[in-house]
């Protein structure tokens, strides 16, 4: 399938729930923060949400600001 | 020095220390210890996905500090309530410095979408801290509807010009009930304790600790700043006159 993941298309061939594409992306599921179709993704929604081809997510952590 | 209360929750620092911009996590650590600051701010950006990078937050002690992410980089209110939604998912209090700033040039705070995010976020249970221009009018809109601080700026973000909005902040002080954090624009820790004599709450630095060689340091001496401009203020500063008062006395002077 594929997958919009912060603003780029790409391809994925993973288990299709978030827990694994973050997995996949070796990224750290305590330090990001999910936008699933615009809707917010709490963590504890990580494992039992669904992929299908042509999802939007925006993965965003923490960086320095004011 | 005397207790910052906001929403309840009760700081010994009156100094907020922004986390943006410094040389590397070493030295920010080292103005936030410096600073001896409670409440950090902190930003949120979409991860590269290729290359994700150093994880920042593993620098911050959350036992130590209140992290206070900001919604920069909004530019109107659907996308702060976004970016503060994301901030709450992610494990964050739901504390949010609120920032809509639209304007690339001057970063200036767009007060009608940050007052539209303000009743959004309040609504859905978020302790909101905007940063807005110095408009006695909007800062008072804003306590209304149940915003835990006023943020009006000092001078534009990252220009280090100082408080050139006083006369403006005198005014929001005068009428605010809730405390005003007086953000950005703070270069030097004389600003600072202006600010903090003029009576405002606390402050908000970050350029002007960043962009310099030595953070901690420069932290050590805003710390300083705002102290001495809080008990300035808690002592109450002697009125200005045009002519000038004797300190010495009148009397006794040699000759008759």
């Amino acid at each position: 399938m594929e997958l919009t993941i912060n603003g780029k298309t790409r391809p994925y061939g993973g288990a299709p729930t978030v827990v694994a594409l973050l997995d996949s992306l070796n990224l750290d599921a305590n330090r990001v923060a999910v936008e699933h179709n615009r809707a917010v993704l709490l963590k504890e929604r990580f494992a039992a949400t669904t992929l299908k081809d042509g999802d939007t997510l925006e993965i965003v952590q923490f960086v320095g600001g004011g | 020095m005397d207790e910052l209360i906001i929403a309840g929750r009760k700081f010994r620092s009156r100094l907020l220390v922004g986390t943006g911009k410094f040389a590397s996590n070493e030295l920010m650590v080292e103005a936030m210890e410096q600073s001896g600051c409670e409440i950090v701010t902190v930003a949120l950006r979409r991860v590269d996905i290729d290359n994700p990078g150093d994880a920042m937050l593993s620098h911050i002690d959350p036992k130590k500090y209140l992290l206070l992410p900001n919604t920069s980089g909004a530019r109107d209110a659907e996308e702060a309530v976004r970016l503060a939604r994301l901030a709450r998912a992610a494990g964050c209090e739901p504390w949010i410095k609120l920032e809509v700033t639209p304007d690339p040039y001057y970063l200036l705070p767009d007060p009608i979408e940050t007052l539209k995010a303000a009743e959004i976020l309040i609504k859905d249970g978020f302790t909101v801290l905007p940063y807005i221009n110095a408009d006695p009018v909007l800062a008072k809109r804003l306590q209304e509807i149940g915003t835990a601080t006023v943020m009006p700026l000092g001078a534009p973000i990252g220009t280090n010009k100082g408080v050139r909005t006083a006369d403006s902040i005198a005014i929001i002080i005068e009428q605010a009930i809730v405390p005003v954090v007086v953000d950005a624009g703070l270069g030097a820790p004389s600003h600072a304790a202006l600010a903090m004599e003029m009576g405002a709450d606390a402050v908000l630095v970050n350029t002007a600790l960043a962009v310099t060689p030595n953070p901690g340091k420069m932290a050590s001496a805003f710390k300083k700043g705002v102290e001495a401009g809080r008990e300035a203020f808690l002592s109450g500063l002697g009125e200005q006159r045009q002519k000038a008062e004797a300190s010495s006395p009148l009397t006794g002077f040699l000759r008759d």
